[in-house]
This record gives structure tokens, C-alpha cells and sequence, in this order.
């Protein structure tokens, strides 16, 4: 099987999150870029599908040089080979199909993508690259097994989850129960000195446009300071959400 | 004209429908045009309860009985570019999410989902929307003549609208879907997490996945939906659909009631845009008490059934 996982680069779940002092941009000083979270599920499950079936799987993301050290520890983590598609992308449609160029020149059987970055958190990329491709999607996707030129997969919906029965090529927006998080990799010293010498090719980008584009940021408004209530006066926290908060 | 995907669920609207069928209608009055709500699937959805949130008409089409995203999107998107629209408002439950990359696609359209607010403009768009996992507010401009919304559920209150004069068509579907549905699963009388009002949430302090009955006494006694850390549902005591934070659920609830919770960072992106949050924790210097309205210091076993009684007393 012919795998081909989508890789962002996003701050790390625990960054404080700043902005350039014209509010245009995320000031990156300081901040440490990691896998987006959800992608490292579906690469795991890429890798456990490489071992059973054969294949290969490749990494792939779209940015600038500054990524590809987290391209390099998707290959560090496993991936065979990696594609830097050299473009600064503004928004999720634009990403989607510089992707789908990527993807249609590999013939690929499955496409794995995380369900959302944590950073623009758009959740856009993996059914736009479906549509470009005219192929299925789940997401956010939680369970996959092929078999035959098919899969079986389990979609989350809001109070559940549904199983899908759809056609390969796919496309997947993963998300922690697609692997748990207990079987999730850590590169090794071994897979780290062999992704030095793994191929990453850098492709020109297509010059796909962008749908929308960031105009500025802020940061939330902060919250007032907390009010201590005696745990022996529960009556007093209860009366204040009815008439302080009016939440009950 | 505005075009709104009116999701429905086991055949019935839910509160975010309503919130996104009248944030297009918002939008629409804002533009001086009208809004249409699009209804696809089962025949016996309520269509009418539309009527009343300020649209124009609410278009049915017949067909589909189950989501699937591509089928979905490509009725949605033949709407839009019939009637030559601008905008296509839809709320960002899972299926909304799911279905926006595959409908601005179709369509066209530029996609912007977290929005949290009425557009500030409308030529060019321009709209607010959480990013940075709720750590940063975005504002965003379409650069396409149409562009598809995401709307937050519980972002925007529910009005009362007086008129009611709306057009009502039905038509048969004929767009075919690229995956079955081949059964759903679903968790039998839970509140679903992103829509909830109010959410008990609680974490490693309950110290063992059989002490979780106090905190759905909780829940109950307020009409809330339970939600859990991530810890909590890494190993395994609670279900990953119950995971709030920044990998898992994000919420929005009025009221937030987070149990025996430090409050990590990750756990704080998910919830931070709660109107009220509650802490009650045994550990004084938990961080999350930074981020509460109200903090308790506590023991949970102790605090947890006293607050629940302090609440049945109130509401009787």
C-alpha cells in the first residue's frame, strides 16, 4: 500500500502563543515547532498499516525550509522517504491543492491527513484534497482497516461514531483513537541517524491561490481575578452562578 | 442570498441549526438580501420550525437519508451557485466540519470555520474566528466572491424572531455518495459535548474511572454533558468522545465545572471560551485556578455530592 501522510508544523501544545508586534503574523521566537498532534496519529497508523501490507509511506508538507526539521522527524519516526512542497501557503484551500499535485503525481492508495492543525485549527485540508480528488474522506477519522481495494473505517460524530464502507483511494483526517495515544512513536536513536540520508525532495509549487487570507491577530481578552468560595459554604457558590454568572 | 445548511439529527433540528439558520439570516438583513435554508434527508424533519429564525424560504431535499460529506457538499454546493450566492453559513459540528473542505471546493468558495461572530464586513468578507487553539482571535478576509462559514456552536444567543412568513420547496436529490454508512453507534441519552450549556468535567483527581458516578450525579442534576482530561481518557477510564482540551473536544459552554483538574496548558485551550468556569480542586496551587471564575479547594469526594445536593435544594 501506497501511503501518503500529510505533515504540518505547528507551535507545541504547551507554547504561549505571541504575536509580531503589527499583530500580522505568529511571532515564531522562542517557540518550539513540533508534528501537528493529530498528524502523529495518522502517521502511526500509516507505519502500522506499512508493516502489515507492505508499501511505503511518505511525509509530506507544504512550507518553507524552517519545516523541515519536522519533516525529518517524520522520517525519523518512520516515514520512508519525505516532499517539501516549497510555498508559503496563506490558507487551507491553497495548501489542499498544492497537496493534491503531490498526490496525483505518487498514485497513492490512501491519503492520511491529521483532522485539523492546532495551529489556524481549520479542519479544512482533508475533504478540500478529497474534492480535489474526487475521492472519499472520513474525518475526523478514528478507526481504518483495508482489505481488498476497500476499508472499513469509524468516523466520530457528535454523541458517537459511525462505520463507513468506502473504496480505496481515500483520503483520512485522523484523530486519537485511529491509534491510541499509549502506541504513538518516539524516534529512536537508529531512525534518527537513518533519516539524515532518507530522500527529501523539494518540488516547486504549483501556484495554487489562496481562498482567504489572515488579516490580523489578537490575543483573548484576559479573565477577571478567580473568586474563593469556603467549601463549607457550597449554598454561597450556588447563589452566585444563579445571580452573578446567571448560568443556573 | 445567504445559503445555510440546516443539519438535522436522528431526523430533528438541534440548537446549533437554529444558531446558524439565524446567523445567516443576520447576515443576510445586514446585506439586504434573503437567507434560504437548505434541509437535506429524512422526510420527517420538523422544516417548518424554520420558518421561525428569519428565513426567506427552506429548501428540502429529498434523497439522502444519512450523512456522507462529498453527496452533502455537492447538493449544498449546486444551491449556492444556482442562486448565485455569496455566502453559505454552516455550524461547526462534526458533520459541518467535516463537510466545509468538500463544499468550498465545490463550490468555489473560500472556507473560514471557527468564526465566532457576524462578519465585520461583507466586500471583501472579513470575520472573526478562534485560532491558536482558542489562544489567539483571527480576523480573516475572503479573497473569493464566495466563501463558505463555520460557525462555533454556542457563540452566537438565540433570538426570538416575530415573523414567520417563509417559503417552503421540496425537491428530489440526485447526488451520489462516495462511502455507506453502514451503522452508527450512538452514546444512548448523553448530551453531545460541543453544543452543551453546561459541561462537568473531571480529571486524574477522581482517582479511579468507578468514582465517575458523583460527577454524573452532577451532570444530571444540572442538564450537562460529562467531559473528562486527557490523562483521564489516555488510559482509558473515560471514552475519547469525552476528551476536552487542545487534541481533543473544544467547548463553549455558559458553565464549565472542571473536577480535580491541575489545569494544563492544552487542557485550558479547549475551554477557556466558557462564559463561567468553576474549579474545584484539592491542590491549591493547581494553575487551572487562574482561569476559574470560582475555585474551590477541596477534596472531590467530599465537595462533589455536597454541591449536588446544594444544587437540588436551589432548583426545588
Amino acid at each position: 500500500m501506497k501511503i501518503l501522510v500529510c505533515i504540518s508544523h505547528v507551535p507545541d501544545t504547551t507554547a504561549k502563543i505571541q504575536f509580531t508586534a503589527d499583530a500580522s503574523a505568529l511571532d515564531a521566537n522562542g517557540v518550539q515547532f513540533v508534528i501537528n498532534p493529530y498528524d502523529e496519529f495518522g502517521l502511526t497508523r500509516a507505519l502500522q498499516l506499512n508493516e502489515q501490507l507492505g508499501g511505503t509511506v511518505t511525509a509530506v508538507t507544504v512550507g518553507d525550509a524552517s519545516v523541515e526539521p519536522t519533516l525529518r522527524k517524520a522520517l525519523a519516526i518512520g516515514a520512508h522517504d519525505a516532499v517539501r512542497v516549497d510555498a508559503l501557503a496563506l490558507d487551507p484551500i491553497q495548501v489542499a491543492r498544492e497537496l493534491s499535485a503531490v498526490a496525483l503525481a505518487g498514485a497513492y492508495d490512501l491519503i492520511v491527513c491529521g483532522q485539523e492543525s492546532i495551529d489556524y485549527n481549520g479542519g479544512i485540508v482533508p475533504a478540500a484534497l478529497a474534492e480535489i480528488l474526487g475521492w472519499p474522506v472520513v474525518s475526523p477519522c478514528i478507526g481504518f482497516d483495508p482489505a481488498g481495494g476497500r476499508a472499513k473505517a469509524t468516523r466520530e460524530i457528535d454523541g458517537g461514531k459511525e462505520i463507513l464502507d468506502l473504496a480505496l483511494p481515500a483520503v483520512l483526517g485522523a484523530k486519537k483513537g485511529l491509534v491510541e495515544e499509549s502506541e504513538l512513536r518516539i524516534p529512536n536513536m537508529r531512525g534518527i541517524m537513518s533519516a539524515r540520508t532518507k530522500p527529501l525532495v523539494v518540488t516547486a509549487p504549483q501556484g495554487a491561490n489562496p481562498g482567504s487570507a489572515a488579516v490580523s491577530f489578537t490575543k483573548p481578552a484576559g479573565k477577571s481575578a478567580v473568586q474563593m468560595i469556603d467549601a463549607q459554604d457550597l449554598d454561597t457558590l450556588v447563589q452566585k452562578l444563579h445571580e452573578e454568572a446567571k448560568v443556573i | 442570498m445567504v445559503v445555510v445548511f440546516a443539519e438535522t439529527w436522528s431526523g430533528q433540528f438541534k440548537k446549533s441549526t437554529f444558531e446558524a439558520v439565524q446567523y445567516a439570516s443576520a447576515c443576510a438583513k445586514a446585506q439586504g438580501t434573503q437567507a434560504l435554508a437548505v434541509v437535506i434527508g429524512p422526510a420527517s424533519a420538523p422544516v417548518e420550525s424554520l420558518g421561525a429564525h428569519g428565513v426567506h424560504k427552506v429548501l428540502h431535499l429529498h434523497g439522502p437519508e444519512q450523512f456522507e460529506t462529498a453527496q452533502y457538499a455537492a447538493l449544498l454546493a449546486g444551491v449556492a451557485q444556482e442562486l448565485n450566492s455569496s455566502l453559505i453559513v454552516v455550524s461547526g459540528t462534526a458533520n459541518g466540519r467535516a463537510l466545509m473542505g468538500a463544499l468550498s471546493v465545490r463550490a468555489e468558495a473560500s472556507a473560514i470555520s471557527n468564526v465566532t461572530a457576524l462578519p465585520l464586513s461583507y466586500s471583501p468578507l472579513r470575520v472573526v474566528r478562534g485560532a491558536f487553539s482558542s489562544k489567539g482571535i483571527e480576523t480573516c478576509e475572503s479573497r473569493l466572491p464566495r466563501s463558505v462559514i463555520g460557525l462555533i456552536p454556542n457563540a452566537i444567543g438565540l433570538k426570538d424572531y416575530s415573523d414567520s412568513d417563509a417559503a417552503f420547496e421540496d425537491r428530489s436529490s440526485s447526488e451520489t455518495a462516495r462511502a455507506t454508512v453502514l451503522e452508527q453507534q450512538l452514546a444512548s441519552g448523553s448530551i453531545a459535548l460541543p453544543e452543551a450549556d453546561r459541561v462537568v468535567s473531571a480529571g486524574r483527581g477522581m482517582k479511579a474511572p468507578e468514582n465517575w458516578g458523583m460527577i454524573e450525579e452532577l451532570a444530571k442534576t444540572l442538564g450537562a454533558a460529562t467531559a473528562c482530561s486527557k490523562p483521564v481518557s489516555d488510559i482509558g477510564w473515560r471514552p475519547h468522545r469525552e476528551h476536552v482540551g487542545q487534541t481533543g473536544i473544544q467547548v463553549n459552554p455558559q458553565l464549565y465545572i472542571a473536577i480535580g483538574i491541575s489545569g494544563a496548558i492544552q487542557h485550558l485551550a479547549g475551554v477557556s471560551s466558557s462564559k463561567t468556569i468553576v474549579v474545584i480542586n484539592s491542590d491549591p496551587e493547581a494553575p487551572f485556578f487562574k482561569a476559574a471564575d470560582y475555585g474551590i479547594v477541596g477534596d472531590a469526594f467530599d465537595v462533589v455530592p455536597r454541591l449536588t445536593a446544594a444544587i437540588k435544594k436551589y432548583l426545588n
